[in-house]
């Protein structure tokens, strides 16, 4: 890992306090290189769109925020990215405490073949958050109410959270994601496999959620990049080309690149 | 424009926009030209033209604004595409508010050409030219995306409010010189201050191209030329000045 200093981006001003930040980000697959140095701030109670065609590298650089991509052997990261100005790729740093202080949620519903609570408590469990019956409770309780999901399930938590519906279940894996209280919350297309109604009720998640987490989220549908996200970033071929308020990417981009993929001119 | 879409229905929909406000442009330049030509010449008939050939700008007014509409709603557009279609419905409404002025200068013309001609009448052709050219420009500038050329519009707003400010006091002049002459004095006012109005929207029309093409506002404040509001004419002609040495 090399050590950089910490300069913002050239496109990048404002005083927020950034609570990721990524400079010059390099992965590699084998011999090929998917991302060609990303520089980016991922401001404090925030949500930060990533945008781009299929290929551009925008989930490869969302799961370098909480390492899932050491899970595939090949993957080789280089560059800086830290939480809390903290390098996360530090040898010592423990990967399972980095996932539960950045948490994260699939673009398919994968809930646990578990009852409801099993599958909001897991994560507690496993990171000892608690050890008491009411403890636990207390955690399910809240972390279904910040999903938006408690009214819906309070009468059959013991029920198996694969009986819900997609849209449940995928406010039950968020429930699931927030339980163990983490810090930044990356979902990796969130509602691509859900209805217009279920895709409404998780925007308006995500818009609260804000309030306690900061939001990385990749996205295919534009329109919802822009309901739900503060900036957006656009990656092409590798390279973020674009990272700005939200407003101003969808109205008056910089870059020709991004003009073309927001308009539908994109080859 | 960028290359073109990969949806081919929505490129022909932004172009078919493009083209009403040019065809729309047409009109209201052809309106302000006739309206000024009636007053000159004092042809009722060409005035009578004028006023029935208003409703076409109010039908392509509802026209773009229905397509825009249809295009926010069914395709969402963005980046340029947005601008596109929020500087056609600005742009519609100048022209239908230009050829509202154009109207009421030939209906005000009708009038005048049942009175006796009276001199400031012949500051209108000069304004009216001028309308017509900064019309004529922001169009252009509309069509080729030609920012610089929307900006020079804009500053030339100036040279007509000078002139406009300069008739004013010329027709409160000949007022209080005879009462026979307030009649077709106050239409002439009314006229020139319609074209000076014609005038701000094409300079609204420059600023709506400047934005469609930039993406940003124009700033910096246009400069203020019509200063008949605190005009004040006395009612004795001034004591003559002695001349200077």
């Amino acid at each position: 890992m090399d050590t950089q200093t910490m300069t913002k981006p050239a496109a990048e001003n404002g005083t927020k306090s950034a609570k990721m930040s990524a400079r010059g980000v390099k992965v590699f697959y084998g011999e090929k290189r998917a991302l060609h140095g990303i520089d980016v701030d991922i401001y404090e109670n925030e949500v930060l769109a990533l945008i781009g065609p299929s290929g551009c590298g925008k989930s490869t650089f969302l799961r370098t925020l909480n390492r899932m991509n050491d899970t595939i052997d090949i993957c080789r990261v280089e560059g800086l990215i830290t939480l809390d100005g903290a390098d996360i790729y530090d040898p010592k740093l423990d990967v399972v405490q980095l996932r539960a202080r950045v948490g994260m949620v699939f673009q398919k519903p994968n809930p646990f073949p578990k009852s409801i609570y099993e599958n909001i408590i897991y994560g507690p469990k496993l990171h000892g958050l608690a050890t008491k019956k009411d403890e636990f409770d207390a955690i399910v309780e809240q972390s279904l109410k910040r999903a938006g999901l408690w009214n819906e399930v309070k009468d059959r938590l013991m029920e198996p959270g694969t009986g819900l519906s997609g849209g449940q279940q995928q406010r039950l894996c968020i429930a699931r994601a927030v339980a163990v209280s983490p810090e930044v919350i990356l979902m990796d297309e969130p509602c691509s496999a859900l209805d217009p109604i279920a895709t409404a009720h998780i925007e308006e998640l995500i818009d609260e959620l804000r309030e306690n987490f900061t939001i990385v989220i990749v996205t295919h549908n534009m329109q919802q990049a822009a309901r739900v996200s503060q900036r957006t970033a656009f990656f092409h071929l590798g390279d973020l080309v674009e990272v700005g308020n939200t407003e101003e990417i969808f109205t008056n981009p910089r870059d020709e690149r991004t003009q073309g993929y927001i308009t539908g001119r994109y080859g | 424009m960028a290359a073109e879409h990969t949806v081919k229905a929505f490129e022909q929909e932004l172009r078919r926009l493009s083209n009403l406000i040019s065809q729309m442009g047409g009109v209201a330049e052809a309106q302000v030209e006739a309206a000024v030509q009636a007053v000159a010449r004092r042809d009722v008939d060409l005035a009578g033209r004028v006023l029935q050939a208003d409703s076409q700008l109010d039908e392509y007014e509802r026209q773009i604004e229905q397509e825009a509409v249809r295009m926010l709603a069914l395709r969402q557009p963005m980046g340029v595409d947005l601008r596109e279609v929020l500087a056609a419905l600005k742009i519609s409404a100048d022209l239908e508010r230009t050829g509202d002025y154009a109207a009421n200068s030939a209906k005000r013309s009708i009038a005048l050409a049942q009175l006796p001609a009276v001199r400031p009448a012949s500051a209108i052709p000069r304004m009216g030219r001028l309308v017509q050219e900064m019309l004529k420009d922001v169009l252009d500038a509309y069509v080729d995306r030609d920012v610089e050329k929307a900006v020079a519009a804009w500053h030339r707003d100036e040279e007509l409010d000078d002139l406009y400010t300069s008739l004013f006091r010329e027709v409160l002049t000949y007022m209080m010189e005879d009462p026979r002459n307030i009649t077709p004095c106050t239409h002439l006012l009314f006229i020139a201050k319609n074209l000076e109005r014609a005038g701000d929207h094409a300079t609204n029309i420059a600023e709506t191209v400047h934005f469609l093409v930039v993406g940003q506002p124009l700033t910096g404040a246009r400069p203020k030329g019509d200063k008949s509001s605190f005009a004040v004419v006395a009612p004795e002609p001034a004591a003559d000045l002695p001349a200077g040495p």
